[in-house]
């Protein structure tokens, strides 16, 4: 979501670059682009002026130790800034030593509370809890009955009745207690914060039900509003936390950082699609990540792990170890980026891509065509591409509707492909040695309660460092933009 | 296509090499008993059902009173009342004269108001230009200037009505955004329509969101509009489909689209809302409009929410929503300045009057208006 802001910033260090050090001048430069790009990205004005005051500080600062290079400083400067700002504790609910603990959802009208409540559930469930969900939104027409119908899929138990919010919050809690869940998570109206009436009643639901997390919802596609709204409820009711919604589309959600800065209430969780399990932890440094360029590899990875069944990663291990990769794996894993989601999206999280690739129209149709051309091949030619002459090339692109030029490019980007499946073989395989050397010195230590991988698994833990929950990824980076495939 | 295919086999590294580290933790969680199932309660759980409690009936029942339109709001008076708290924004820049600070300040309450870089400094060169050329010394003067420079950009193609065509069934279509609002304007304007004398038929064609249709159903029930409606999760063309025939069956007056809120970032939500369009027009001469509703507090994004929606659907106006808050709803301009989509309804309130007609001369005061 903030990939524009991060080609602003891209373009600013491409002009630094080649020089020695910062000068004031450099600084106020770099000021004045962060700004626009924080302008443009929806951070509230005066949030903006303030981060940039202290990127600047530290700036200058910086300059007086001897700097390796202007671009990476400043990189690693603002980068560093946005982790703090945004960070916090993320995805920490404040549990209730005694049950049940009570989750207050409010914010602007169709900013996502009902929805989020419903996915907070879900996420709760998952988790082995056992939450009551709450409708005390009677204002929007069938809000209860979206809730409702929310709970109903997710099998988790729903209370609301026809009275006011307030007797429906306080009722829940002895139908939370009668039920014996141990989480309430009561979804309120959508208001505005300057609406006293609406507001006071806000508060009377709070008191009725006293919440342990009262978390404020903010749609990531807000602008210089979000400011307003976090200062206003945060004083009404007292914001322990936030949601941000809907940081699935375009929108570079500035919005997180101007709350964040103004309430200093950490940012919990975000939602990032429409359906009940599109829904995770906010991370600060993944934010900031993509902020700057980096890439989101932890979330691809993330999505790579739910999409990919054990049979299919298993089979991604071989390939891996034994560096062998047949058009049949292709496919199958064609299948499956599929699924991961548009091209475009899941490619944004890519770190090290070229621009270029980027910022091309990916269509996703063309990956039907490529799917096309794969199947209108027979097995044996799947297996050996070598086989394929031209009267094969011309009776494949006849029977997937496809030219021989595009038959022939296919061909040509899979041998290439094949070439550096086979050298991450290598690699993984050198890797492999040296983590098992370095334990048999007792160097590196593996996470607690850990074995040491079996023969029959290769040691990932020791040939990808870094790889761990909340690590980056150091090691694909160096890579040097995917050998064998060529620059654009 | 050698762009789709690196991009896969770039993906494909990574979810291998993911797929590999992940198989790596899941295994040592599991060691760890970290995935482990929690230990069953001795509580024995109820079933879910039948906890579940009507909804109010007073949601439920037509609320008559809530229907008299009567008097529109009028947009001065609703910025009045909910800003009135707040000082003029530009109080301070009253009766001083013109230098940077002024120019810094008029900047800042444009940004404020969500009207964008882009936008705000092509409005500010234009009043220096403007400010130069007339030797204006008075910041007062300047502001006059900026507000002249903002309602000549949104009166630019002033065609603000709704279009219908008496004597046959006119088609507007509601598209936008998840949660901008798009259902409660649909109720506002059939209730409008109503109190007008037509006859309207409401389509429930967000079979996607859960309890969507019910929304839509208390609307009409409150409104006395018709409504077609499928089950969730049914196709919504064939709602649309459905709604055409009903209501040229009726010879309703008008036939108001309600559609799914959707990102205009995903490809396939935006085919279905093409195709819905498509069905409309197979009545020839039957779709008048196409409204994007834009929530007021929304930032930048509101312009590419616009380009998208209406290079899908080709858009025929906005509805801007939720300006009873202190959001200004600047994007607006933006949006005005580069696709030239009118403003052709704006809400202030909850109430069915509360949806009004746009007017330039009071956006512009009000973008000025309050600070933060």
């Amino acid at each position: 979501m903030f990939d524009a802001l991060s080609d602003r910033l891209e373009d600013i260090f491409t002009r630094l670059r080649g020089r020695g050090r910062l000068s004031e001048k450099d600084v106020d430069q770099i000021g004045r682009e962060i700004r626009q790009a924080l302008l443009e990205a929806d951070v509230n004005v005066k949030v903006a002026r303030s981060f940039i005051e202290r990127v600047k500080a530290r700036a200058v600062g910086a300059k007086l130790h001897e700097a390796l290079n202007p671009a990476q400083q400043i990189v690693k400067i603002v980068h560093e800034e946005l982790v703090a700002t945004l960070g916090g504790e993320t995805g920490k609910l404040t549990v209730s030593s005694k049950p049940p603990t009570v989750i207050l959802l409010a914010g602007l009208q169709g900013s996502g509370k009902t929805t989020h409540a419903g996915k907070l559930a879900r996420h709760l469930k998952s988790q082995g809890r056992q939450p009551l969900l709450v409708g005390a939104d009677l204002q929007r027409l069938a809000a209860v009955d979206q809730l409702r119908t929310l709970a109903q899929r997710i099998d988790v138990p729903f209370f609301s009745e026809s009275s006011d919010p307030v007797t429906v919050a306080r009722k829940s809690l002895d139908e939370a207690a009668r039920l014996g869940r141990d989480y309430v998570i009561v979804d309120t109206a959508g208001r505005l914060q300057i609406d006293t009436e609406l507001m006071g009643q806000l508060r009377d639901v709070r008191d009725a039900v006293g919440p342990h997390n009262t978390l404020l919802v903010v749609d990531a596609m807000t602008g210089q509003e979000a400011v307003n709204v976090a200062v206003a409820f945060d004083e009404a009711i007292g914001l322990d936390g936030v949601i941000l919604t809907k940081i699935d589309g375009d929108a570079r959600g500035g919005a997180a950082l101007s709350v964040k800065e103004v309430v200093g209430k950490p940012i919990l969780f975000a939602g990032t699609g429409e359906k009940l399990d599109e829904f995770e932890v906010f991370h600060p440094d993944r934010m900031a990540g993509r902020i700057l360029g980096m890439g989101d590899v932890l979330t691809l990875i993330e999505k790579a792990e739910e999409t990919f069944d054990d049979e299919q990663k298993a089979r991604a291990e071989e390939i891996l170890r034994e560096g062998e990769f047949t058009l049949e794996d292709f496919l199958e894993q064609l299948r499956q980026v599929k699924k991961m989601g548009p091209l475009q999206n899941v490619i944004g999280m890519l770190p090290g891509m070229p621009k270029e690739v980027k910022e091309a129209d990916l269509d996703d149709r063309e990956l039907a065509r490529v799917e096309a051309i794969i199947c209108s091949m027979t097995p044996a030619e799947r297996l050996k591409p070598a086989i394929i002459n031209g009267s094969r090339r011309t009776r494949i692109a006849t029977g997937s509707g496809t030219s021989t030029v595009e038959v022939n490019n296919l061909l040509k980007q899979f041998g290439q492909m094949q070439q550096m499946m086979k050298q991450m073989g290598v690699m993984g395989r050198v890797m492999q040695k040296k983590a098992k050397k370095n334990k048999k010195k007792g160097g590196r230590v593996t996470p607690k309660g850990t074995k040491p991988p079996t023969s029959k698994s290769p040691g990932t833990k020791g040939g990808f460092p870094g790889l761990g929950p909340g690590g980056g990824m150091p090691d694909l980076g160096d890579l040097g933009g995917f050998p064998g495939l060529p620059k654009r | 296509m050698d762009v789709v295919l690196i991009a896969v086999a770039a993906l494909m590294l990574i979810a291998v090499v993911g797929a590999f580290a992940f198989r790596a933790r899941s295994r040592a969680d599991h060691r760890r008993g970290a995935i482990e199932p929690p230990p069953s309660q001795v509580l024995v759980e109820p079933p879910p059902a039948p906890l579940e409690v009507e909804p109010a009936p007073v949601l439920t029942e037509p609320r008559p009173a809530a229907l008299d339109v009567g008097e529109r709001a009028r947009l001065r008076d609703r910025l009045g009342k909910t800003r009135a708290a707040l000082a003029g924004y530009l109080r301070s820049v009253t009766g001083r004269a013109v230098d940077d600070d002024v120019w810094d300040e008029l900047e800042e309450a444009l940004l404020l108001a969500d009207v964008g870089v882009g936008t705000t400094s092509d409005l500010l060169d234009a009043v220096r230009a403007r400010a130069a050329e007339l030797k204006v010394r008075d910041a007062d003067e300047v502001v006059a200037l900026l507000r002249s420079e903002i309602e000549g950009l949104l009166d630019a193609n002033p065609d603000r009505e709704l279009h219908a065509t008496p004597g046959r069934t006119s088609v507007w279509m509601f598209v936008g955004v998840n949660g901008v609002g798009k259902t409660t304007t649909i109720g506002k304007l059939a209730a409008q329509q109503i109190a007008e004398g037509k006859l309207v038929v409401l389509a429930a064609a967000d079979t996607f969101r859960a309890a969507a249709a019910e929304q839509l159903g208390l609307w009409a029930q409150r409104t006395g509009s018709e409504i077609v409606r499928g089950d969730e999760g049914a196709d919504p063309g064939s709602i649309v489909f459905d709604a055409m025939t009903s209501a040229a069956a009726k010879g309703a007056d008008l036939l108001l689209v309600d559609t799914a809120g959707r990102l205009h970032t995903k490809h396939n939500l935006m085919a279905e809302l093409e195709k819905l369009r498509r069905i409309v027009e197979r009545t020839p001469g039957a779709l008048h409009e196409v409204l994007l509703v834009i929530d007021a507090s929304t930032g930048q994004n509101g312009l590419q929410q616009a380009r998208q929606f209406a290079d899908a659907v080709d858009v025929t106006g906005i509805v801007l929503t939720k300006l009873d808050g202190t959001a200004k709803g600047g994007i607006v301009l933006a949006i005005q300045r580069e696709l030239k989509l009118p403003v052709k309804a704006v809400g202030v309130g909850e109430a069915v009057g509360d949806l009004i007609e746009f007017d330039a001369r009071e956006f512009s005061a009000g973008l000025f208006e309050g600070d933060s």
